[in-house]
């Protein structure tokens, strides 16, 4: 995907979802709606249909029936590779990274730059990843000055914005992050916190799960709250209480 | 495995301007196989001096005996050493060489009559490296396509390849007669053997493979995290199949040039080189987590484990405390890494 989706304008529909793992209904007719520039938090207990629903989206489970529209088209995925060929990338909370290499290293992971050197002898452009890790970087107000150090020396939190990084220079309109602070203390979350606002203000779209309500407060727009594989309610963050979404979430 | 709370806070900088890169003292420990290699020389330099007032280092014919002592294993840890960072181990190198080099005399007796010498060399050892690359692909295709563990795959692998390479040599050793081959393993280039000039050449590959190129940079990621690359959409399983037949062919020109130097196939020509190649990669610096290691470090290690068994039979001191020496520096540069790991902040395999 090359063009931007206008701010506001549907980026990704999923319409009357359903996946069954044989007689397991794991998710029943979901309908749901990502805009660009807009964060969607998905709640909803331990098997609720979460995972299920980003896996469908994401391209690692074919969907029972219903369809997935990306712009408008319908779309289908046979792998996550044809997923995030379409620019729908997947951030889990952690076995992301290669922690024994760079962070440009990491960006390119599968997709490496070659240069030529001596003018024949192929070698890994190591310059160009780390001036892409710089600028990507950079561009989620994350500052690193040593590019030639593992990822391992950084912080979880620093670990999840190289993992963001790696998506936003690959171009992904759609970030699914899975439980991104799950693993982080409590600046390292608020960072977090603040990068998807950054996405969020480049116009891209993102489904943001997580159990902790008040990060789902602090970066959605929209709240939508699984129950044993249905929908169990919509809401705008802005006309909603915590109270409500844990209602929704327990059913009653 | 997870770090423990009090690392994580170690590695947790507050800013995001912290990030810490390499400290001197990691640069210094990513060059310990050389320095330990430095004080070893060092050491047996000052007891030949003390002890019959000649030099250990600073003569022509001891350096060349040690390199050529080390070209067998080091060809079977540069192998070593891509397998041991993808995570894995190929225990079956060892016998994979003695059926390379049973394989290369066969070949070269056989096509030596009707081809003459140097294209009987050339077709016997392309052979020999081709059929070593044969238990290198059934072992890659245990451990990628079957989840066979390496350890395991290969340890079976070891068992065929020494019973093959036995039942074609016969049970004996196999002797080559081709004046070419005996010169390949014997002769020199201006004074340096050809096999020592081989060996080089093909390491200084195997360092640009590893360190320039995709194949070794996913190398590194699959043994750092299998998960990661495989979701970055690196093909795990056609990457350890490539994997395993490039330590097998490794093994495979081992075996060449070790029948090229005696002029004779054995089944049982790399037995003794199977741990020292294991050896050679972890003195190097290597995990055997995975994740880490260089040729170069392999290079170094291999070097030290030369300069070890040269050296005691040189100072006169009784060959069986080669096998001591040689174990105590493995456990030494084990726990070495493990304390590097520890305090560096760096995570400990997950």
């Amino acid at each position: 995907m090359s063009d931007m989706t206008p701010m506001g304008q549907p980026l990704l529909e999923v319409r009357h979802l359903s996946k069954n793992f044989g007689p397991v209904q794991a998710l029943n007719d979901l309908t749901m709606m990502v805009r660009a520039g807009e964060v969607v938090a998905l709640a909803g207990d331990n098997g609720a249909g979460k995972t299920t629903l980003i896996k469908a989206i994401s391209g690692v489970y074919q969907p029972s029936s219903g369809e997935i529209l990306l712009q408008g088209k319908p779309v289908t995925f046979g792998s996550p590779q044809e997923a995030r060929d379409k620019g729908i990338e997947t951030i889990y909370q952690d076995l992301a990274l290669a922690d024994n290499l760079t962070i440009g290293a990491n960006i390119f992971l599968g997709r490496e730059p070659m240069r030529r050197k001596f003018g024949f002898l192929p070698v890994l452009d190591r310059a160009k990843m780390a001036e892409a890790a710089k600028s990507t970087m950079a561009l989620l107000d994350f500052h690193v000055s040593r590019l030639d150090a593992p990822v391992s020396n950084f912080s979880g939190g620093q670990r999840q914005a190289v993992a963001i990084g790696r998506a936003v220079y690959w171009n992904a309109q759609i970030l699914i992050m899975d439980e991104p602070t799950a693993a982080l203390g409590v600046p390292e979350q608020r960072k977090v916190i603040s990068l998807i606002h950054q996405l969020k203000a480049q116009g891209r779209g993102v489904i943001f799960i997580s159990h902790n309500l008040q990060d789902i407060f602090a970066v959605a727009d929209r709240i939508v709250v699984l129950r044993r594989g249905v929908q169990a309610g919509e809401r705008r963050i802005a006309d909603t209480t915590h109270d409500e979404v844990v209602k929704l979430m327990v059913g009653g | 495995m997870s770090s423990p709370p009090a690392a994580t806070v170690h590695v947790a900088p507050q800013a995001d301007h912290a990030d810490k890169a390499r400290t001197p003292l990691q640069r210094v420990a990513d060059l310990r196989a050389w320095l330990f290699l430095a004080f070893l020389i060092l050491g047996f330099e000052l007891w030949s001096r003390l002890d019959f007032g000649g030099t250990f280092m600073f003569n022509t014919f001891n350096i060349q005996s040690i390199a050529v002592f080390a070209v067998a294993p080091l060809l079977l840890a540069t192998g070593q050493t891509f397998v041991i960072i993808s995570g894995g181990i190929d225990l079956s190198m060892g016998f994979i060489m003695g059926l390379a080099a049973v394989v290369a005399a066969h070949v070269i007796n056989w096509a030596t009559p009707g081809m003459g010498f140097f294209p009987a060399v050339l077709l016997g050892s392309l052979v020999a490296v081709a059929i070593a690359a044969v238990p290198g692909l059934v072992n890659g295709m245990l451990v990628a396509l079957l989840k066979v563990p390496p350890f395991i795959g290969t340890l079976g692998m070891f068992g065929v390849a020494r019973g093959v390479a036995f039942l074609l040599a016969g049970g004996t050793t196999v002797p080559v007669k081709n004046e070419v081959f005996a010169a390949l393993g014997n002769g020199k280039l201006y004074g340096v053997p050809y096999i020592i000039i081989v060996t080089a050449v093909f390491v200084l590959l195997m360092h640009y493979l590893l360190g320039q190129t995709r194949f070794g940079q996913h190398n590194y990621a699959i043994g750092a995290n299998a998960q990661a690359a495989r979701r970055a959409g690196i093909n795990i399983k056609w990457h350890l199949l490539r994997l395993y037949i490039l330590s097998g062919s490794c093994a495979g020109l081992a075996g060449v040039l070790y029948a090229a130097r005696f002029s004779a196939g054995a089944a049982q020509a790399g037995e003794p080189l199977l741990l020292d190649s294991v050896a050679a990669v972890v003195i190097g610096g290597a995990s055997l987590f995975g994740g880490s290691g260089t040729i170069l470090g392999t290079v170094a290690g291999a070097f030290v484990i030369a300069v070890i068994q040269y050296g005691l039979v040189f100072i006169n001191v009784a060959p069986f405390w080669q096998f001591i020496s040689v174990g105590v520096v493995i456990i030494i540069s084990v726990l070495i890494d493990q304390a590097q790991r520890r305090f560096s902040g760096g995570r400990q395999s997950e």
